[in-house]
């Protein structure tokens, strides 16, 4: 175990959504590469407490990757530097002694500041709730072997399903929009045979509750390259598809395959 | 048991309804594959990451619900309090984790389905805001908390790396599936994992249980751990691991097979320990995972307030002393989705037009000023300790005498030192900022005065359990081998606790065991 020192963290803070924020300026002096970022400043915390002042918030939970809490932009970049890692993954290793480390919350329309690094993203939930899901009242499913579904078709859907709605997509996307988190959950269902009923209807829906809240897509690709769950483009290629033909003329005939 | 086992039938079938990817095989039927504590594949899975997607699944259906106007979802809101009228539960106190605001809602009936207490032990698998508040402020109200005591620690996480550690991150059990977990039979060994020679390994799991092997359950993989760490054998820089090695499934089925079973896993490893699992074996050794304990209910899922249900981890029933893996995943589902929905209408039907207590009622508002009392208590102490310092100290407490393997004599001992830390909690503690916007340091101090309280309430029914059983080992009672040794005689019942005030004296009510079909046995794993 080795340790770094001397770090220079400048870190957002700000006491409401409707107040003006500034950056703070902390130095670390000794932390070990075995950290995890959060524990970083977990420990930077510690001494807040210690020196009587407010501990910085941030919003964390299982710290392993899989449940979409943590969202810091560490040097600019959504989840910081290293590809397909949540800001709880990444570690101290990834820094040398000496950096300058400058820590944000999400930036986006859509997710307002509630206070220093934590943000609302019920802007997300409010598009999974316009059609992200299968309507399928409990009880009376049928045996889930009746509908045979193709290993490279079901392995798809997970490739989509693994999005852990964490919203580094909006806030790398120079113009706040959530085509990538948006493609992921209709890409998930719309692959599966039980997800066919729904499919266009769903992505109509579900494309609409985002354009009210977000930006436009302009293809940057910034969404892709800052995704934890390596979420790939295509997602967004479906999506456009699904959206143009759940408004052509002859949608009625389109649920028949 | 056996209703479970009737209805988790029906889990996969609404599950794969519900549009959630579980693995399927070419053919395009259902895969699966074996987990600890089994010796067949039986086990439905959706990548590594089973119960991310079980929980996504819910969630969109809940989603759904919201979108109807069915549901509305209180987002960071905390429970409190339960509020108990003439002996019914008539509602929860709540606070607006972003305002600090306190208030009611009062209902017919409530059901807790608010997790496991597993962080009492500081580090552990669970996510960070896991907590035993919702349970234990309805303990504290008149519910039963039934088996403290039964707490699992899971064989295959990561070692802790360093004091700054804030949590455990748990390799699936799946991995014992292809992984060979081994020490080196010289404890002097310092040389790298693939230096050493084959002969001097000691597999010690395939060598003490033949038939099960690496799959053995989860108890007993994690002391056969722990005993070979005490001696010595440990791997890694701190000595404090265990080898799980995939070079031979690598070998046999290819890299290609095994990054596909286990890809996202082995990356994950890579991110925390900074080694690549396809070169290296991983490192794991045992962490609190999972709480047996919880509060009674019934078979209805009904606590001891009528009116207040229990559902998922947050409850005491189906796994008894230990719990086989999968089977949370499973039991919540059940809870959830078969259960309560048939057995909550029992209690609400006969209420049908009734007037219910209202928020004004004089319960609520003084439930209402007792949690501002609290939280305000917290802010006023004005010490120099954080609430994160005493929940370090009450954690290394708990799993060295109340974790894997437990004394008359350790209990002992954290029975005295338990008050002493909580009186210095209650006279030392600082918690800065205020209680009216977003304070992480105040939510979390509310949490450790819980645990605390159930801490000594763990201990106290370690001790009295004067057998071992299932993840209760207790050093005084095993066989020859080591193995845990039961007492049927004395100790065949469920100990559940009714709050008296001090956590230190609950009182203890014993409910009797009994097996009409399948009769008591002791399970070889050899
Ligand atoms: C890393 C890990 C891997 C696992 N893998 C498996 C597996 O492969 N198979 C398996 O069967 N099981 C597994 N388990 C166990 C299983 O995931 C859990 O037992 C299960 O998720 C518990 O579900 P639950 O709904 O009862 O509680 P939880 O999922 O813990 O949910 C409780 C919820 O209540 C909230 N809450 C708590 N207190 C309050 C309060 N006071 N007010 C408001 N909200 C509150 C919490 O924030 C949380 O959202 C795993 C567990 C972990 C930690
Ligand atoms: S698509 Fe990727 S970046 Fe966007 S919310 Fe999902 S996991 Fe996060
Ligand atoms: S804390 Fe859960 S993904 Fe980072």
């Amino acid at each position: 175990m080795k340790h770094l020192t001397n770090l220079k963290l400048k870190v957002w803070r700000q006491d409401g959504p409707d107040v003006v924020g500034k950056f703070e300026t902390h130095i670390v002096e000794s932390v070990s590469d075995e950290a995890s970022f959060l524990e970083m400043l977990d420990q930077l915390n510690e001494r807040l407490i210690g020196e009587n002042k407010d501990a910085i918030v941030f919003d964390h939970d299982c710290r392993e990757g899989i449940c979409g809490t943590c969202s810091l932009m560490i040097n600019g970049r959504a989840h910081g530097p290293q590809r397909a890692t949540t800001t709880c993954q990444l570690h101290m290793r990834t820094f040398s002694s000496g950096d300058e480390i400058v820590i944000e919350p999400w930036r986006a329309a859509a997710f307002p500041i509630i206070k220093d690094l934590m943000v609302d993203r019920s802007s997300f939930d409010r598009i999974v709730e316009s059609g992200g899901f299968i309507t399928a009242l409990t009880g009376g499913a049928p045996d889930a072997n009746l509908i045979p579904v193709p290993k490279p078709v079901s392995d798809a859907a997970m490739d989509s399903a693994a999005c852990i709605g964490c919203g580094a997509c909006v806030a790398a996307c120079p113009n706040g929009a959530a085509n990538l988190f948006t493609g992921a959950k209709i890409a998930h269902l719309n692959v599966l045979p039980q997800g066919q009923a729904e499919r266009f209807k769903r992505a109509e829906a579900m494309v609409n509750a985002m354009d009210e809240q977000f930006g436009s897509c302009t293809n940057h690709g910034e969404c892709s390259a800052a995704c934890p769950k390596e979420i790939s483009l295509d997602v967004i290629a479906l999506m456009n598809s699904d959206f143009r033909k759940s408004k052509s003329k002859n949608r009625k005939q389109l649920s028949r395959g | 048991m056996h209703r479970l086992a009737q209805v988790s039938v029906d889990i996969i079938d609404q599950m794969v309804a519900q549009g959630v990817p579980f693995a399927r095989e070419y053919g395009g039927m259902l895969d699966n594959r074996s987990f600890g504590g089994a010796q067949v594949s039986r086990t439905f899975y959706a990548r590594g990451q089973t119960g991310q997607q079980l929980l996504l699944g819910a969630y969109q259906q809940l989603s759904r619900q919201i979108g109807l106007g069915g549901v509305r979802l209180f987002n960071r809101t905390e429970l409190v309090d339960v509020v108990v009228v003439d002996g019914r539960c008539s509602g929860i106190v709540v606070r607006d984790l972003l305002t600090g605001e306190i208030t009611s809602h009062a209902a017919h009936a409530v059901v807790m389905a608010t997790g496991g207490y597993g962080n009492v032990f500081y580090l552990s698998t669970n996510a960070m805001n896991c907590n035993v508040t919702a349970a234990w402020r309805a303990h504290r109200r008149g519910a039963m908390f039934a088996n403290p005591c039964y707490t699992q620690i899971h064989p295959t996480c990561i070692p802790q790396s360093d004091e700054s550690q804030s949590k455990l991150t748990l390799m699936s059990e799946s991995l014992r599936n292809d992984g060979r977990i081994w020490v080196p039979k010289n404890a002097d060994d310092t040389r790298p994992a693939d230096q050493i020679p084959e002969g001097e390994r000691d597999y010690y799991l395939e060598r003490l249980y033949p038939s099960y092997g690496n799959l053995a359950p989860r108890d007993i993989s994690s002391r056969a751990a722990k005993r070979l760490v005490d001696k010595g054998h440990g791997v890694g820089p701190l000595k404090n691991g265990v080898n799980l090695d995939f070079s031979a499934a690598i070998d046999r089925l290819g890299r290609d097979v095994v990054q596909e079973r286990y890809g996202n896993l082995f990356q994950m490893y890579e991110r925390i320990a900074g080694e690549d699992p396809y070169s290296t074996p991983m490192r794991i050794y045992p962490a609190t995972h999972y709480t047996m304990g919880g509060l009674w209910v019934d078979y209805e899922l009904a606590t001891t307030i009528p009116g207040l249900y229990a559902a998922g981890e947050a409850n005491f029933s189906d796994h008894g002393a230990n719990r086989l893996g999968a089977s949370a995943l499973m039991q919540g589902l059940a809870d959830g989705y078969f259960v309560l929905p048939y057995t909550i209408g029992n209690e609400l039907a006969p209420m049908l037009n009734k007037n219910i207590p209202t928020t004004d009622h004089p319960a609520f508002v003084q439930a209402e000023t007792e949690a501002r009392e609290r939280f305000n208590a917290y802010l006023n102490v004005s010490g120099t300790r954080s609430p994160d310092w005493f929940h370090r100290e009450l954690g290394k407490i708990i799993w060295d005498y109340c974790g894997m393997e437990r004394t008359q004599q350790g209990l002992e001992k954290a029975l005295s030192e338990l008050p002493a830390l909580y009186s210095e909690f209650k006279k030392d503690l600082r918690v800065t900022g205020t209680g009216e916007s977003v304070n992480q340091t105040l939510e979390k101090a509310g949490r450790v005065d819980d645990f605390f309280q159930l801490g000594m309430l763990m201990c106290r029914d370690a001790l009295d359990r004067e057998e071992s059983c299932g993840a209760h080992f207790r050093s005084e009672y095993q066989t020859g081998d080591g193995e845990a040794l039961r007492d049927d005689k004395n100790f065949c019942h469920v100990s559940a606790y009714n709050w008296t005030g001090d956590p230190m004296a609950a009182e203890l009510n014993k409910e009797k065991l009994e097996f009409e079909t399948a009769h008591l046995a002791t399970r070889s794993y050899k």
